[in-house]
């Protein structure tokens, strides 16, 4: 217990960015070599005056082989300021660590020692999937009275996904969230807008959809997600559904602008059915009514036959394929992966409805195989995947790897780990930190989810302006 | 009935200590009134705040009351100084908030969500030693005694809390929270340990 607030908490997106610079950062690793190795959860050092700065500097085995660790979270954040159920004295120094493919969870404690994280506990998947009739767990976020986690599937593998709560003393599973689901059925993401009661869910598709890796059919009959969900974060019900069009599928990443009085925010979606591109979607209020527009398309980019894996050899394309985004804490720049073609973009969204492109850079890519300037010569593999902006929006840390059987299927030589840096200007222009990069390849686990200690971009929310 | 100066004080200054605690309503007062961007959101959210709170402390004294009325003073001592202590020790060891309500609140909902926040902090029960203090059995002198004591304690409240409410809002922005947002629920744990004991031994 503190005496003060956790100095981590910020009322505002605003105090957020005034806040310290980073010095660590979290990374999950993935096993995919299948010879019986766990996953891990490293911590690497981000800070340039120190003599480790770009290095892991501690990897923490998980107990079992095959989590497939995805999008972990903090035990409490700044939504422990929020008015209506303040808690401003509970610490955030608990890293809850979800495993996508095994459906366990695993607690670790990073007071004590920050380099070092502690496992002080597991959930078994059981106990998850008793409690909660959910199975694998996917992204965990912070709200003002529990941890809150995402599901994609049931016990079975099968729908419908949904949401479960974390008591934030004891970590115990609370039980389904949903009270009325109304016609949701698939389920990938979820954040709230604070301010205004509300909560949004995104669509991938079942566990049962995803686990054997991208199916064919799915896509070209435009069965993955391709929808939004509104609920009542209150009441708990299912309010509004948004169709963004069956063929913009897999709907994924959610970025409700930070600034709680604001009610817009920005989804991505992975592939469209047509044409290969990916595209940007910002939802909106509009008259008590919530819709989504399109606002950018990322357009697919021709490649030779022969250099691209079996599946797309017939498009002679590459899709773009934007797995992932982020928004910086001003709600100024909007960050896009696009894993496939291999850049990360950065658009100036202070118009949410007509973003700017005001950066780029290329790393990795299906055929591009971009290098980095700190190793010149080495073709990259992967790309742009998972991207966590800094909180005073300066900095993004990103790795290239997206989900084990899709990785194979993208990048069939197998995705070799690298974690890098790229300084966001006041102007919005993208530039690589060429003393930045982690390489994995020695661990040879792949990286992915980044948390940044003491809240990034995508950990925290906030209830005043 | 009279009361006396020590009693009046310590009545306003509960009053005065529960409107510092943010916990208490002016927070969500700045925080309705910084999402609408105004002011008058500020102060329009103040009055179902305190009456919430009042409520909670005007059940509390008007149970007690009643026990009165019917028991002898010394056991409703005792019970009371029981309830105080064992209260305080529930918050020592069980650390909980209160989970209720989101940003979006009608007047009649931030007026239950001040009640329930005031009773799940123990307010009324602070009080209770302070009301026992005066020796009166009759049925009017200790309707009158309850009211008075709730009216003191809440005017006492309304006048910090709109204060640092409109402070805050207009000069100080809630960044102040960051460092003035004191962890007391050890000091009120024991503070209700103590007057229970203290009443328990006065009785």
């Amino acid at each position: 217990m503190l005496v003060q607030p956790d100095p981590t908490f910020y009322p505002s997106p605003r105090e957020a960015m005034r806040g310290p610079r980073e010095r660590l950062a979290y990374v999950a690793l993935l096993d995919a070599g299948g010879g019986g190795r766990p996953d891990g959860l490293a911590t690497v050092d981000l800070d340039p005056d120190s003599p480790g700065y770009g290095t892991i500097v501690h990897v923490h085995d998980a107990s079992v082989p095959g989590d497939e660790f995805h999008h972990f979270g903090w035990n409490v954040c700044s939504a422990a300021l929020c008015p209506y159920a303040p808690h401003p004295h509970v610490e955030r120094r608990y890293l809850v660590v979800p495993g996508l493919r095994s459906s366990r969870i695993y607690v670790f404690d990073v007071k004590d020692d920050p380099r070092t994280p502690k496992l002080v506990k597991t959930i078994e998947p059981e106990t998850v999937i008793e409690r909660t009739g959910y199975s694998r767990p996917h992204t965990v976020h912070c709200g003002t009275d529990a941890i809150y986690v995402s599901a994609l599937g049931d016990a079975d593998g099968d729908a419908p996904g949904g949401v479960f709560m974390l008591d934030h003393d004891t970590f115990e599973p609370l039980g389904r969230w949903e009270v009325d689901r109304g016609p949701q059925r698939l389920h990938y993401d979820f954040w709230w807008h604070l301010g205004h009661d509300t909560m949004l869910t995104s669509e991938w598709g079942t566990p049962n959809m995803i686990e054997a890796g991208p199916d064919l059919d799915l896509l070209v009959n435009r069965r993955y997600g391709h929808r939004l969900h509104v609920w009542d974060l209150r009441r708990r019900v299912h309010l509004q559904e948004i169709d963004l069009g069956d063929e913009h599928q897999m709907a994924l990443e959610l970025r409700p602008a930070h600034d709680p009085t604001k009610t817009y925010g920005f989804v991505n979606t992975v592939i469209n059915a047509e044409d290969l591109s990916a595209s940007v979607f910002t939802w909106y209020l509009d008259d008590g009514v919530w819709r989504a527009k399109k606002t950018v398309t990322v357009p697919a980019e021709p490649a030779p036959p022969d250099l691209l894996p079996e599946p797309l050899r017939q498009f002679g394309a590459v899709p773009p394929l934007v797995t992932d985004i982020s928004l910086t804490l001003d709600d100024r720049f909007l960050l896009i992966s696009a894993w496939g073609t291999g850049e990360l973009l950065a658009y100036d969204v202070s118009d949410p409805f007509h973003p700017k492109k005001t950066g780029s850079v290329r790393l990795g890519g299906i055929a591009g195989r971009a290098a980095h300037p700190a190793v010149p010569g080495r073709p990259l593999n992967g790309g742009p995947q998972m991207v966590e902006t800094s909180r005073d929006g300066r900095r993004a840390y990103f790795t290239n790897s997206l989900y084990r059987t899709w990785d194979e299927v993208f990048y069939p030589s197998g995705i070799s780990g690298w974690m890098v840096r790229a300084d966001l200007g006041e102007d919005g222009s993208l530039a690589l930190d060429p003393a930045f990069f982690v390489d994995f390849a020695a661990d040879g686990r792949r990286a992915h989810q980044i948390r940044l200690q003491g809240g990034d971009a995508s950990s925290d929310s906030y209830c005043f302006p | 009935m009279t009361w006396d100066l020590t009693s009046l004080l310590l009545l306003a200054g509960l009053g005065a200590f529960h409107g510092l605690n943010p916990a208490m309503g002016w927070l969500f007062a700045v925080a309705l009134g910084l999402q609408e961007r105004s002011r008058a959101a500020v102060l329009r959210a103040l009055p179902p705040i305190v009456l919430g709170h009042a409520g909670s402390v005007l059940v509390t004294l008007g149970l007690v009351t009643l026990a009165r009325l019917a028991v002898p003073p010394r056991p409703v001592a005792y019970a009371v100084a029981a309830l105080v202590c064992g209260f305080g020790v529930h918050k020592l060891l069980r650390r909980r908030h209160p989970r209720w309500v989101g940003m979006r609140v009608t007047s009649r909902q931030l007026a239950g969500w001040s009640f329930l926040m005031a009773s799940a902090h123990g307010a009324g029960l602070m009080l209770l030693p302070v009301t026992l203090r005066a020796g009166d059995t009759a049925a009017l002198a200790l309707t009158t005694e309850a009211v008075t004591a709730t009216a003191v304690h809440t005017a006492a409240m309304l006048a910090v809390m709109t204060l640092l409410a409109v402070i805050v809002y207009e000069r100080l922005g809630v960044a102040v929270l960051r460092k003035a947002w004191f962890n007391l629920d050890l000091v009120w744990a024991v503070a209700l340990i103590v007057a229970g004991g203290a009443l328990a031994l006065t009785a």
